[in-house]
């Protein structure tokens, strides 16, 4: 049951973009069009989750094992531009057809504050290896469903007529605002 | 393009490559980190830390470092200095340390310091990079000073923890909740296209 809640909670209520703030950056310069939004959320959800596996074993059977606390940083960024890279090769070999989906947007993600930002949070709350997992899965999906849903705004507003000083950035953030807003409602979700 | 003196090296980061206002590198920490004046002020000054001598590093063994791994060489400078500056934090100031979390780690991702390593400093000496990091970190600070400003006196009517507007005033509680930085900044950008326009019609 608390796995649930915490699941549900990574989703909608601490959602990486519009609570943490985290991959703020992809959020606003991949989410133009519905279908990349839509592939880089799927890349996202994909190494996040393996992120949250590695990272806990690192941290857990090496780091804290040996009092290495302060190697965090450096570990935890090392082990994800790595991973991205071994992800990227592993995709290109057994499904061209991914590849082709996620394309540029895999490399782009070791730069990503939400993968490194998840890795530091679960580190931070001490979560169990199972908590872990659903917490990476959880946010991957709650980033794929802000990105989208972002997308599909930008779509629409490409028809309509923004004060020229917003064009762009301006009215992202301000959309990206009143988004967070609404999210805010469901806070009330899981006490 | 005529090659900058050294104050234009260093205003340059103030506003026309204003790394928030302009180029729109390092907008999670900006965004997470300004609900209160303090917390604003000691993530510019970490930040600034980990730039300006990561900057030093990088171009002072900017000939050792192979093409191919540059930048993963960058992000292990990077990250020693982001610890440095995370140990020093949590054993002098445990409180602030504790408000800021993971965002004091997440200096590492900054795009701001692995942009200017990328930039300039593995292309340029010592000391341009040197004031170019200085002026970067000062154009960085301003703008989470003035976010943060905003959104302290806004959403709880205190400058730096101190009361500063009076009894009547009822908090805007929104600013200081996600939605308020989002908003904030966006209407911000859009003042700086704003000034922007007008300096460029002047001329």
């Amino acid at each position: 049951m608390e796995l649930v809640a915490l699941f549900i909670s990574a989703i909608l209520i601490n959602n990486f973009v519009l609570h943490y703030f985290l991959g703020i950056c992809p959020f606003l310069g991949v989410s133009k069009k519905i279908d990349s939004a839509f592939s880089m959320g799927l890349a996202v959800t994909f190494v996040m989750t393996i992120t949250a596996v590695i990272t806990w074993v690192i941290n857990h059977w090496i780091l804290l094992p040996n009092n290495l606390e302060y190697l965090q940083i450096v570990s935890f960024i090392l082990v994800i531009a790595s991973l991205v890279q071994l992800v990227e090769m592993f995709i290109r070999k057994v499904s061209p057809p991914l590849y082709q989906a996620m394309g540029i947007y895999l490399p782009l993600i070791t730069t990503n504050c939400a993968i490194m930002g998840l890795a530091l949070l679960a580190a931070l709350k001490n979560y169990s290896f199972v908590e872990t997992v659903v917490f990476g899965v959880g946010s991957g999906i709650g980033f794929t469903l802000a990105i989208i849903l972002m997308a599909g705004i930008r779509e629409q507003l490409d028809l309509s007529d923004v004060p020229e000083p917003l064009k762009g950035a301006g009215i992202a953030l301000i959309v990206a605002g009143i988004m967070a807003l609404a999210f805010l409602g469901f806070s009330g979700m899981i006490k | 393009m005529p090659p900058r003196t050294i104050g234009e090296e260093f205003t340059k980061g103030l506003w026309h490559e204003n790394p928030i206002f302009r180029q729109l590198l390092g907008m999670c920490p900006t965004l997470a980190v300004t609900n209160a004046v303090i917390n604003g002020i000691a993530m510019g000054l970490a930040t600034t830390f980990v730039l300006i001598f990561s900057s030093i590093v990088v171009s002072s063994i900017k000939k050792l470092i192979p093409n191919q791994v540059r930048i993963a060489s960058y992000i292990v400078v990077i990250a020693t200095f982001v610890t440095m500056a995370d140990r020093f934090l949590a054993a002098f100031f445990p409180l602030i340390s504790k408000d800021l979390g993971p965002y004091v780690p997440l200096i590492v991702v900054n795009c701001i310091i692995l942009g200017r390593q990328e930039a300039f400093s593995s292309k340029n000496s010592v000391g341009r990079s040197f004031i170019d990091a200085l002026g970067m970190s000062a154009g960085f600070i301003l703008a989470l000073l003035i976010l943060s400003s905003i959104r302290e006196i806004l959403g709880a009517g205190t400058f730096l923890g101190h009361q500063f507007l009076g009894s009547w005033f009822e908090p805007w509680v929104i600013m200081i909740l996600p939605p308020g930085a989002f908003i904030t900044l966006g209407i911000l950008i859009a003042l700086t296209f704003v000034i922007e326009h007008k300096i460029k019609q002047r001329r």
